[in-house]
């Protein structure tokens, strides 16, 4: 006879971990970037054009810095977690699913640093 | 887990044609996607301007080869209509407007304004 209850049983093994953060967080960033996108569309816009003086002024005014800083430390956040679910949702094999996860979060760790690293050696030179 | 692939599935993607509120709800994903995959051009630019300005000068004449155009404008594109149904996603989370006479209306609205700020981009910026 099996003494366990129900909720035991299925405890650990379901979802309910820490969904409702990684929900919660998702939505922070997003209401958060829709202001900041407006640096990312004025810097792509820039870059494309703007000679490199120009380009290496407009980031290092304090304004902008504090934009473009706070953009990127949203958009790779809200990145990681969006590519998270989409992970979650289509790979169905437990450790593919866990290495898959990590490697995202780890890419885009990485990929935030790099960017934040370039942002500061711009600063250096401007 | 363990899971059953013998179980039957009722006929799902390739013998239902999608609504067009299935239709960007997917979008909103797959530009997702798209756009985290461009993130990573993000980090070359803003790369090519830390390394000085021939390296910088390099960078501009690659993104304007015509393919990178391309990209460029499907990137803004999807952005802004990422942007858009992401403000939706957060009316909905609110709780409001989940009534289906505006589900369709409020889709292409959207789409629409995804256009405009795409086109004000293009113009203005």
């Amino acid at each position: 006879m099996d003494y366990r209850s129900p909720l035991a049983k299925v405890r650990g093994l379901g979802s309910a971990k820490s969904g409702t953060s990684h929900w919660w967080m998702q939505r922070v960033t997003a209401v958060a970037l829709i202001p900041l996108s407006f640096w990312l569309i004025i810097f792509l816009d820039l870059s494309v054009h703007a000679p490199y003086q120009e380009m290496i002024a407009w980031l290092a005014s304090p304004l902008n810095t504090l934009g473009m800083v706070a953009w990127i430390l949203a958009v790779f956040y809200h990145s990681a977690l969006g590519l998270q679910v989409v992970i979650e949702d289509y790979i169905a094999a437990e450790g593919i699913k866990i290495i898959a996860v990590w490697t995202v979060n780890l890419s885009f760790l990485l990929l935030a640093l790099a960017a934040l690293i370039a942002v500061f050696r711009i600063l250096l030179i401007g | 887990m363990a899971i059953n692939s013998n179980r039957p599935i009722s006929p799902h993607l390739q013998v239902y044609k999608l609504p067009l509120t299935g239709i960007i709800s997917i979008l909103h994903r797959i530009t997702g996607v798209c756009l985290s995959v461009g993130l990573i051009f993000f980090v070359y630019i803003i790369y090519a301007l830390a390394a000085g300005s021939n390296t910088y000068a390099a960078m501009q004449v690659f993104m304007k080869l015509w393919p990178m155009q391309v990209l460029y404008w499907g990137f803004i594109y999807a952005f802004f209509f990422h942007l858009c149904h992401g403000v939706r996603h957060l009316i909905w989370d609110a709780g409001n407007s989940f009534n289906s006479d505006t589900l369709n209306r409020y889709a292409m609205i959207e789409l629409g304004t995804s256009l405009v700020l795409t086109l004000i981009t293009l113009l203005f910026v």
